[in-house]
């Protein structure tokens, strides 16, 4: 019998969803157990990070890595990791595109944290004190300047998408490791399809649109594709392998699996689609009408500011080389 | 503030760059008979020749943004002229979407134009590219609001 | 300045999360507990992010501050919208909001209580720490009440998905309702998985009293004094004052089991007030009226019991009055019977799905109010599984949010949980050499709260880490103990 698979998880800047979602493939994971072992998964088990520092280099065959890199300590796990991985693998949307957070990169630092600790409502704070790196013997990490997706920071091997991954993207990914049969470096292990390809609304290519709408003061009708109603569903910009869930309770796409891989700027497509769907061609009315869209990146890049190509155009620069 | 900036430009000889989207219809033609005319104008925009207005992808813009453009115009057709009928409106829709969404992310929006422009109109390219080039050279050199450096790894 | 040297004994990572959750305990030169700080190294900054977007779409951001309680976030966000658009969801979307929110505490409970705590109970504290976990669990109570587990998890998710549209992230809870209808078709499929739900809480009512109360070493730990701490109550309670998860006021009560307040979720600043400490990226909160040292209480599980006169459905309200008649009385300060109160919420969520899923009205399709208004200022105030939860918007001419304001259920508990903390410290570390089962047993007054820095003990079996670092004024390690 051949070697155990050696596997380990870390999440680094996460909700813990990500984490929620490889417990969702439920009994399979004993599965999993049985064919790999578990060699890093804070979270779950007993290894610090100074035994992970001891292995040897290459030494874990795949690393599942979610969450974002936002502090310090998130760079150096991410660093240490792809120094003792085989294949690390960004597992969730924070990890391929720097996630919802990475709306965090429209302002700077000192306001996200001047936010949270000296302006909000219920927050007394006339010391304006605020959470130190070092203080007396406790030693916490620095917030960085921005939000990063980690293929901004290391080299990533594959792409597993999803805010979080569906239970059954996981579970391929996990049978295409445990056989050998990974597709090539830099894939994206989902279906190269879009969202819209998988939803069963009507649509008709027609440009429709007079107005963007909100969700909050109609009903969308039930049949009828949302986009062409007015609301804007990011399914024609977006990776499908969601079975386009948000759709099947009325809502639309945000955009959580990232773009397919056509697609460099999931926003510049997004914008691209819209171009065609608005109905009017009479420059007035259309700045009219695109003023309804009133937060356009937390609408276009909503998991995806950090891989924006005018956000990330300076990281690759400085980073990667 | 504006004094500093002005002696910095100086200082280093900076010059704007310009990425132009020219549809070959008509803009791009406006430009090679502002050429044969011998007309003179800063030679700071690269024109870049397209079927049409309608086939610049808003990609195509950010990704001269990215690659270090102080600034971006697409020309084409006017309304009602383009060759392919649709093109050049909706060119102008994306242009407004895209517009917007640079202002959001940090980007001035005066570094991105939208210009009608039919073959014979050479002086109106010229006094486009022109104005534009002024503009820059005031508004000094760009600054992607892009993500912080990160600094490399020590080993 | 005092010269003494500085010592330290850190318990990292707190419930297997290494660098998100620490607890460092500075010992003075006679070995006594000096100071205690829970540490929690993680900052994303959503108050912030959340500015300038469509208000609308908060429902669907904030859920991922945390993917253990999204379903918190996502309803208190749905809530403060209501309010901020002036809409009042139809009776319906209230039904079809409160069903959605009892088979998440269903779910998140049972998982709290079989992965998380009942390790340190069916196992035992002072069990060696390899078997002090799900697989000792099993191993205990047998490998068919795992797979009950497993199987009633997985029911409280299908409906999620059914609900919600998601099993981790729901989409549905919109302002004035919900975005979709429950067809009969699903309702009867949803049934059988509630009463089969209400049995599987039953039975879990009776491990803990097979287990647990049966055996008096345990009960004696519940009751000892260390793991008691005198604090006010928080919780929603309904229009009888009973325990509700979705809506109501909030009732705050005191020690005495008097009502110190009663408010409603607008009025929440009046009440309440977070200070940010130095230590650690999660605030303090405290009751406003008492100030920041006076003012601690607790919120999550026991504090709701604490806070209500009862449950509103029927098997829960029996263990409820037998919960109180076996701790001696009103209010319990017992850290560790926040485990008990778990599994009662439990079956109080299992019994109210039931009885939701049962209304005629269920499946109308009056699912929505459709909001007219330009929006403006709301509060929305939920019980998450670890405690109250409040979200504060407030909205530009364009429907944009302005401001946002959040205090999460740990944020509530932070005081209380570094107070029982500590004093499980000084209770049990006398010396600078504390054994290992008295660091699980300090563990445990922290694991009790469930606190959702430790969302992902929700997960595989595996060692309780604990490293101790004795460490002098200049950090150096004199002593490393490590468990096996
Ligand atoms: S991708 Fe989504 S589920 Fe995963 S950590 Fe990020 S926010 Fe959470
Ligand atoms: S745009 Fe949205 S609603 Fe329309 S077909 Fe695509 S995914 Fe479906
Ligand atoms: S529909 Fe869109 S936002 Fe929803 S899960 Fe699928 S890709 Fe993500
Ligand atoms: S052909 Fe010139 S813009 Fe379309």
């Amino acid at each position: 019998m051949s070697e155990k698979l050696k596997i380990a998880f870390y999440w680094a800047a996460s909700c813990g969803g990500c984490e929620v979602a490889v417990l969702d493939i439920d009994e399979k994971i004993l599965d999993v157990v049985a064919i790999a072992d578990i060699v890093f998964w804070p979270v779950a088990i007993d290894i610090k990070y100074n035994d992970v520092r001891a292995m040897e280099d290459k030494s874990i065959d795949v690393t599942f890595f979610n969450g974002s890199i936002r502090t310090e300590e998130n760079v150096e796990l991410a660093r240490l990791l792809r120094a003792k991985s085989k294949a690390l693998v960004a597992f969730g949307s924070c990890s391929c595109s720097g996630g919802v957070i990475g709306l965090g990169n429209l302002s700077t630092k000192e306001e996200l944290l001047h936010r949270a600790y000296n302006t909000s409502d219920s927050t007394v704070n006339p010391d304006q004190v605020r959470p130190q790196l070092q203080y007396k013997e406790v030693h916490i990490p620095d917030v960085l300047e921005s939000n990063y997706a980690l293929d901004q920071v290391v080299d990533v091997d594959y792409y597993l998408p999803g805010c979080p991954p569906k239970d059954t993207l996981v579970w391929n990914a996990i049978e295409a490791i445990a056989t050998g049969q990974l597709p090539e470096v830099g894939a994206v292990l989902a279906p190269n399809l879009t969202v819209c390809h998988d939803c069963p609304r009507e649509k008709h290519d027609e440009r429709t649109i007079k107005e963007f709408r909100r969700i909050y003061d109609f009903q969308p009708d039930e049949v009828k594709c949302l986009l062409e109603q007015g609301l804007i569903c990011m399914g024609p910009a977006t990776r499908s392998g969601c079975d386009a869930s948000c759709v099947s309770v009325n809502m639309p796409c945000r955009g959580c699996m990232g773009p397919t891989d056509q697609v460099f700027d999931q926003g510049a497509k997004m914008i691209s689609v819209l171009g065609g769907l608005i109905d009017s061609d009479d420059p007035e009315e259309v700045k009219e009408i695109i003023s309804t869209i009133v937060d356009p990146v937390g609408t276009l890049y909503y998991f995806g500011v950090s891989k924006s190509l005018i956000k990330q155009s300076g990281v690759k620069k400085e980073v990667r080389q | 503030m504006v004094v500093t900036k002005e002696e910095n430009v100086k200082q280093t000889d900076w010059e704007p760059k310009i990425i132009g989207f020219l549809c070959k219809w008509c803009s791009y033609s406006a430009a090679d008979l502002a050429g044969i005319s011998r007309m003179d104008y800063p030679p700071n925009a690269i024109f870049i020749k397209v079927p049409c207005s309608g086939r610049v992808d808003p990609t195509f813009v950010l990704k001269a943004f990215a690659d270090g453009a102080d600034a971006v115009f697409i020309a084409g057709c006017h309304l009602g002229d383009c060759h392919y009928i649709e093109g050049n409106y909706k060119a102008m829709r994306r242009y407004e979407l895209l517009k917007a969404t640079l202002k959001q992310m940090g980007l001035d929006e005066r570094r991105f134009r939208l210009e009608w422009i039919s073959s014979s109109e050479a002086k109106h390219l010229k006094v486009f590219v022109t104005e534009f080039t002024e503009q820059l050279k005031e508004l000094g050199p760009i600054e992607l609001p892009t993500l912080a450096p990160l600094a490399k790894e020590e080993i | 300045m005092t010269e003494k040297p500085v010592k330290r004994i850190t318990i990292d990572p707190v419930t297997r999360l290494e660098g998100h959750a620490k607890i460092d305990m500075i010992l003075d030169d006679s070995g006594k507990i000096q100071d205690v700080y829970l540490q929690v190294p993680e900052f994303r900054g959503f108050e912030k992010f959340c500015e300038g977007r469509r208000v609308e779409e908060l429902p669907r951001i904030t859920p991922k501050i945390c993917g253990v309680c999204p379903m918190a976030h996502h309803m208190a966000s749905a809530k403060a919208l209501d309010q901020a658009f002036g809409v009042e969801p139809t009776s319906v979307a209230h039904k079809l909001r409160e069903l959605m929110y009892n088979a998440y505490v269903f779910e998140d409970h049972t998982l709290g209580f079989y992965f998380l705590q009942a390790p340190d109970f069916v196992v035992g504290p002072s069990a060696p720490a390899a078997e002090r976990n799900i697989l000792g669990v099993i191993d205990r109570v047998g490998v068919d009440t795992a797979k009950e587990v497993i199987k009633h998890r997985a029911y409280g998710q299908q409906m999620l998905q059914i609900l919600t549209g998601s099993k981790i992230f729901p989409a549905a809870a919109i302002p004035g309702g919900v975005s979709k209808g429950l067809s009969e078709e699903d309702r009867d499929k949803m049934i059988p998985w509630a009463e089969s739900g209400i049995e599987f809480a039953k039975f879990t009512q009776q491990i803990f009293h097979d287990v647990v109360l049966e055996n008096k070493d345990y009960v004696d730990v519940i009751v000892s004094d260390i793991y008691n701490l005198v604090a006010y109550n928080m919780g929603l309670v309904d229009k009888n004052n009973k325990v509700n998860f979705y809506d109501g006021p909030i009732r705050v009560t005191s020690p005495e089991d008097k009502e110190f307040a009663k408010f409603e979720p607008k009025d929440y600043l009046q009440h309440i007030a977070e200070v940010p400490v130095p230590h650690s990226y999660v605030k303090r909160t405290y009751l406003k009226k008492l100030g920041p040292e006076d003012g601690l209480y607790r919120a999550g599980p026991l504090a709701r019991l604490n806070a209500s006169d009862g449950m509103a459905t029927p098997l829960a309200q029996k263990e409820y009055e037998k919960f109180y008649s076996v701790l001696g009385g009103k209010p319990a300060n017992q850290t560790l019977a926040y485990n008990w109160a778990r599994v009662i919420e439990q079956l109080y969520a299992a019994e109210r799905v039931l009885e939701l899923l049962n209304d005629s009205e269920i499946t109308s399709d009056d699912f929505r109010t459709l909001a007219t208004e330009t929006p403006t200022e709301g509060v929305g105030v939920v019980e998450a599984c670890r405690g109250t939860l409040y979200h504060h918007y407030k909205c530009d001419e364009k429907g944009l949010a302005k401001e946002v304001n959040l205090i999460v259920a740990t944020t509530n508990n932070k005081f209380a949980l570094e107070k029982s903390v500590e004093k499980a410290a000084r209770g049990l570390i006398k010396s600078e050499q504390p054994d290992q089962g008295i660091l699980n047993m300090v563990e445990m007054a922290f694991r009790a709260y469930d606190p959702c820095m430790a969302c992902a003990t929700h997960s595989l079996p595996g060692k309780m880490p604990i490293i101790i670092n004795l460490l002098d004024k200049n950090k150096n390690i004199i002593r490393k103990i490590q468990r096996e």
